[in-house]
């Protein structure tokens, strides 16, 4: 079935006896996006990438990823997914373990002799592809669990922490590889904890806090995100409140000092202008970009992680 | 249906490198030399050289049931032993999300891993059995009757354990799966002591006993076949080995554990394919 969406769910759903791990996940992500899967520890990420993958059943609700059932396994063949603490059996050589994954990912012995060269060149893992996987550290790990991921080229690839146990170098082939896929016109759908990678890396971003969404940027329409802006002036009265609504949000004034948040950087111009004519004497008016780890830290209260 | 066989291939190649059938295969050769050793003693003795041919034959067939036995013992734990974590272990820890996120389905995945440890298990087997035919042809120059269909009711009881231990793999953690295999292979046990105490005793309660242990876990009862079968009638009535039987569990017994693991296998099949990873 064709569909412009690689993602889709509905009410996705999943309790352990009466804990609850996803109440409620709906999410679409559309084809060819690198999309950011973002929440604290215990949000239900995990468990809703198994589900996305058919590895856990949902207790309630719908997932579809390329137009088909989560649960459908001829989909695999277009699905990559790199697991957070990649490990396999640690006897096999790095040539091996692709030429297994490929084989089971559906690839002919042609194709097989051909990408496994490739995409072990493309991780940087050539001259330890006849080194068996015991001697492997966490990162060399990582990125053979990047390729066999991606050595059946697939549409839609899952990446759990890509980066994790990488080195700057490694971090910087990760970015690489994501580019690389996106050029590719694959989806990637990246779950990473490192929201600095995340924030260069996609192009949109969906914080989850117990298993729903409670949040979205778009990083590509306005990657300059939400702007804070902290304003030192005399006169400034509970009366200017109201107007500055039309452009900010969540304005405070604490004595001499007026904070408020706006979502684009056209409007400052307006905002000082409009302090000015509401005769507020300005000495300060600083604007600050709302990170992403900030807009993180703000949607999910300081109790994240918890 | 290839990927069925990508899987029993690279499952067969972990269970080969497991220390723990190296270790089996030690302990098995050490059993074997052992084994040749108290034969060629037996034989080269000048005092059962007068003992009657007929006898003699009697008592060098109750040495190989021992070999035998003794094999078979050992193809049991070691089945418990390499399998145990083949299912639980692998999701515990993680191991098999890789595989599991590929286009394959649970069953290949379960059926897969199935084959590769039974053609180890095979290996093991016919290299014991092989081992104590062998010793038994060129120390004492004498034959096992039955050794083949023996074996292969060996085969079978290892079969049925693996299967059990898959099955309980798919529901619970690794350690609780060999305690709860190996016990009832403990049931089985004393259920076919107190079987055959009832044969000889003529006591039908004891009898009723057994086998209704060899209904909750018939592997024991296979071994008894297997038992019964390579020994000669008079053997069987001279009772000369407690490791011989004196009453065999019949064919439908043998059917039942045929079914026990078929059904074993098809629950383990769907206990895996509903279960999260």
């Amino acid at each position: 079935m064709a569909t412009d969406l690689a993602i889709e769910t509905t009410g996705l759903r999943k309790t352990f006896g009466s804990k609850v791990a996803v109440g409620g996940l709906s999410l679409r992500v559309r084809r060819g996006e690198i999309f950011g899967f973002l929440g604290p520890n215990g949000a239900g990420k995990s468990t809703s990438v198994k589900m996305l993958l058919g590895l856990v059943k949902p207790t309630g609700g719908h997932a579809q990823i390329l137009g088909c059932s989560s649960e459908n396994v001829e989909v695999r063949r277009q699905v990559g997914f790199l697991p957070e603490d990649f490990r396999f059996y640690d006897w096999l050589t790095a040539s091996e373990l692709l030429s297994l994954h490929a084989r089971l990912s559906g690839l002919s012995l042609a194709q097989v002799r051909e990408r496994v060269p490739a995409y072990l060149d493309l991780v940087g893992l050539t001259p330890n592809r006849d080194r068996r996987l015991r001697g492997f550290s966490k990162g060399m790990m990582q990125r053979i669990g990047l390729a066999q991921a991606l050595i059946h080229e697939p549409e839609l690839v899952f990446l759990d922490e890509p980066t994790s146990g990488l080195d700057p170098m490694g971090r910087h082939l990760v970015r690489d590889i994501i580019r690389r896929e996106r050029k590719r016109g694959a989806t990637v759908f990246l779950n990473s904890h490192l929201l600095s990678e995340v924030e260069i890396t996609c192009d949109t971003v969906v914080f989850i806090k117990q298993g729903e969404v409670v949040g979205t940027r778009d990083l590509r329409s306005s990657p300059e995100g939400e702007i804070h802006v902290s304003v030192r002036a005399h006169n400034l009265g509970q009366e200017i409140l109201p107007g500055l609504e039309q452009w900010a949000n969540s304005a405070q004034i604490l004595d001499d000092h007026l904070t408020f948040s706006t979502d684009s950087i056209d409007f400052l111009p307006e905002i000082l202008r409009y302090l000015v004519t509401s005769h507020v004497d300005v000495f300060e008016f600083t604007p600050q970009r709302l990170s992403l780890e900030e807009a993180f830290l703000k949607i999910m209260g300081q109790d994240a992680g918890l | 249906m290839s990927q069925l066989w990508i899987i029993a291939n690279v499952t067969f190649r972990e269970a080969a490198r497991r220390k723990i059938l190296w270790t089996a295969l030690l302990g098995a050769a050490a059993f074997l030399s052992l084994f040749a050793t108290g034969l060629h003693f037996q034989v080269s003795d000048a005092h059962f050289a007068r003992i009657a041919p007929v006898l003699r034959a009697q008592i060098l067939s109750s040495i190989l049931q021992i070999g035998f036995y003794a094999i078979d013992m050992l193809a049991v734990l070691m089945t418990v032993l390499t399998s145990v974590d083949a299912i639980s272990g692998e999701i515990a820890s993680s191991t098999i999300h890789a595989v599991a996120t590929k286009p394959v389905h649970r069953w290949q995945l379960l059926l897969g891993k199935w084959l590769g440890f039974a053609a180890m298990i095979a290996a093991y087997v016919a290299l014991g059995v092989g081992g104590v035919v062998a010793i038994g042809h060129f120390v004492a120059r004498t034959a096992m009757r039955g050794s083949l269909p023996g074996a292969a009711f060996i085969y079978l009881e290892c079969l049925l354990v693996l299967t059990l231990t898959f099955l309980f793999g798919t529901i619970f953690s690794t350690l609780t799966n060999g305690v709860m295999v190996l016990g009832l292979h403990g049931i089985a046990f004393i259920g076919g002591w107190l079987e055959q105490i009832g044969a000889v005793t003529q006591s039908e309660r004891l009898l009723n006993l057994g086998i209704l242990s060899s209904v909750i876990m018939p592997s024991e009862a296979i071994w008894r076949r297997a038992s019964y079968i390579m020994q000669s009638s008079v053997a069987r009535t001279l009772d000369l080995s407690p490791f011989a039987s004196r009453s065999a569990p019949s064919a439908a017994m043998m059917l039942y554990a045929v079914g026990y693991l078929i059904v074993g296998l098809c629950l383990a099949l769907h206990r895996f394919d509903q279960r999260d990873l």
